[in-house]
């Protein structure tokens, strides 16, 4: 339903991205002509080895660095363009990985605020989405406390609430999961797939797999190219493509792929564990 | 261990004096300052004295907690009380070699020593009674109008806010350091003051770096989430003065005035 929807909210067209460590030295090309567009509504992964430039791409996408080639949008707004870098920034919300370093108050509630009251928006206004999205992370209870006290998971929730509270149409999470632990991973990971079901365009930098799995869109990047994109299925299908690349696919694809070798027939669109456990079960 | 450290003195507490506007809080702590400098006799500290209790009283924050907060000062405490009941001349009570304790020095001593506890507790029962981060919206509020001369007041409240936001953050941290090089054979414990004070520079320039990166995070992060400085910025928390505010206010200005109207008469 949501993949007929083909309004794009973000338009990448011929991204060039390039940094310099120091003055003198040539400049680093993180990013080489990257064309990309993500629809409305969508769930996109985008994977990666270290130093693929996934994570450039993410701060590209909302302004924190400016194409030094290429154009971007974001819902129609250039974000190279200063009069509308606030709207770029409000449209398209941006979680990190580390979940300490992101946090702006020393009161949870207050924290959630921080993005709203940058907005300019009404006081009571702020108080009715503070409330909504401590709700949607399942954080209310916590509102009053300190995120010193909090557990990694908690404070990336948080982070993800205070997002949420800025009423984005689009958020990129450049590896969320990444500093936690696996309880605090699948907590995050579920708050995800629900924004995602409740309308909000999500693009996840990773690199796990599985999490990748749970998109409707994978795009793999290499060298600051892509290099595979596709439903999950079609790029996890060609594992050995996939692994040229120093990643892995996801267990399942890879239990699929043998089990296919041993002459059982394994529907292609099987890509997460819980899909292949429902195979495995019903299998005679 | 360190996740259970308290910011700063507060003392939580549902009174009538926690929940005054921070504003009034940090002007009337600043009025009663001024006051206790106005005051030359003792009937006026007596006087300023009751007014601290009764505050005291109504915050039911334990006296012996505020006292603690007293320690520190202890050491300058005794220090003036010593100087100036040697050194002010006048009437001689008692006298051992070049040491002379006269009746205005003791008089004075004990002045002294009265403004600087009664100073000192009036003070920290602002801290004592507000939330920190109330604490620099109040200071934020109440510099505003300084703006326009160029004081960045919006600024000053949010470096505040950060700084109490990353104490723990950088606590912990400095601990983690710690713990690293321990590992590797660091030695923190022994030594004379001045080999422990060297054996903390392997872990102020990590601590540092760390600093330095969790900044340059954090500002990506607030600039990701639209923060542009205090211009058209709103607020969640709105500080309206309610009855008791106003209530306070005038109590405060009859307090100010019983004491210039004491140290006129006596």
């Amino acid at each position: 339903m949501k993949e007929n929807n083909m309004e794009p909210i973000i338009k990448i067209e011929n991204l060039i991205f390039e940094y310099r460590k120091e003055e003198e030295t040539p400049p680093v090309r993180a990013i080489d002509n990257v064309s990309l567009t993500i629809e409305k509504g969508s769930f996109t992964a985008v994977l990666g080895k270290n130093g693929s430039g996934k994570s450039t791409l993410a701060k590209n996408l909302n302004g924190l660095l400016i194409p030094t080639e290429g154009v971007i949008y974001v819902n129609g707004y250039d974000t190279a363009d200063d009069n509308h870098i606030w709207d770029v920034r409000q449209s398209a919300g941006m979680v990190f990985q580390n979940p300490d370093n992101q946090l702006v108050s020393a009161i949870v509630e207050d924290d959630v605020a921080f993005g709203p009251e940058n907005l300019g928006i009404d006081p009571a206004e702020i108080r009715r989405r503070v409330d909504k999205a401590l709700e949607d992370v399942n954080m209310g209870p916590f509102r009053g406390k300190s995120p010193h006290m909090l557990s990694g998971g908690q404070k990336q929730r948080i982070a993800i609430a205070g997002v949420v509270a800025m009423k984005p149409s689009c958020i990129i999470f450049d590896e969320p999961t990444a500093m936690l632990d696996p309880k605090g991973r699948n907590e995050i990971m579920s708050i995800i797939k629900e924004l995602h079901e409740e309308g909000i365009t999500v693009i996840l930098i990773t690199h796990f797999m599985e999490e990748a799995a749970a998109a409707d869109r994978v795009v793999i990047m290499d060298e600051g190219r892509i290099f595979l994109d596709g439903t999950p299925s079609e790029v996890f299908s060609q594992g050995d493509k996939v692994r040229s690349v120093n990643l892995d696919v996801p267990l399942a694809v890879e239990l699929a792929a043998r089990l296919r070798e041993k002459g059982i027939d394994v529907p292609q669109n099987i890509i997460s564990t819980e899909e292949m456990v429902e195979f495995i079960c019903q299998y005679e | 261990m360190l996740r259970d450290i308290t910011l700063g003195q507060y003392f939580p507490g549902k009174s009538w004096v926690h929940m005054l506007d921070p504003r009034i809080k940090i002007i009337a702590t600043l009025a009663f300052i001024i006051e206790l400098f106005i005051v030359d006799n003792f009937i006026g500290f007596l006087i300023a004295g009751i007014a601290l209790g009764i505050i005291i009283a109504i915050s039911k924050v334990p006296v012996s907690y505020i006292m603690r907060g007293l320690k520190p000062i202890l050491i300058i405490l005794i220090f003036t009380f010593a100087l100036n009941i040697f050194m002010v001349d006048g009437r001689i009570l008692w006298q051992w070699k070049f040491l002379k304790i006269t009746a205005e020095g003791l008089e004075i001593a004990i002045f002294m020593a009265i403004r600087l506890v009664l100073l000192l507790m009036g003070s920290s029962m602002l801290t004592l009674c507000t939330r920190p981060l109330a604490l620099t919206d109040g200071i934020e509020r109440l510099l505003s109008p300084f703006r326009k001369v160029g004081l960045p007041a919006h600024d000053i409240a949010m470096m505040m806010t950060i700084a109490l936001r990353f104490i723990p953050t950088l606590l912990e941290e400095a601990d983690k350091i710690m713990k690293a090089q321990q590992a590797r054979g660091a030695d923190f414990e022994s030594g004379g003051l001045m080999k422990r004070a060297k054996s903390l520079i392997p872990i102020l320039v990590p601590l540092f770096v760390s600093a330095f990166r969790i900044a340059q995070d954090l500002a990506m992060a607030m600039e990701a989430r639209c923060y542009r400085g205090g211009e058209n910025r709103t607020r969640m928390h709105e500080m309206k003065f309610k009855k008791r505010d106003y209530i306070a206010m005038i109590l405060m200005a009859a307090f100010l005035a019983v004491i210039i109207a004491e140290s006129q008469i006596l």
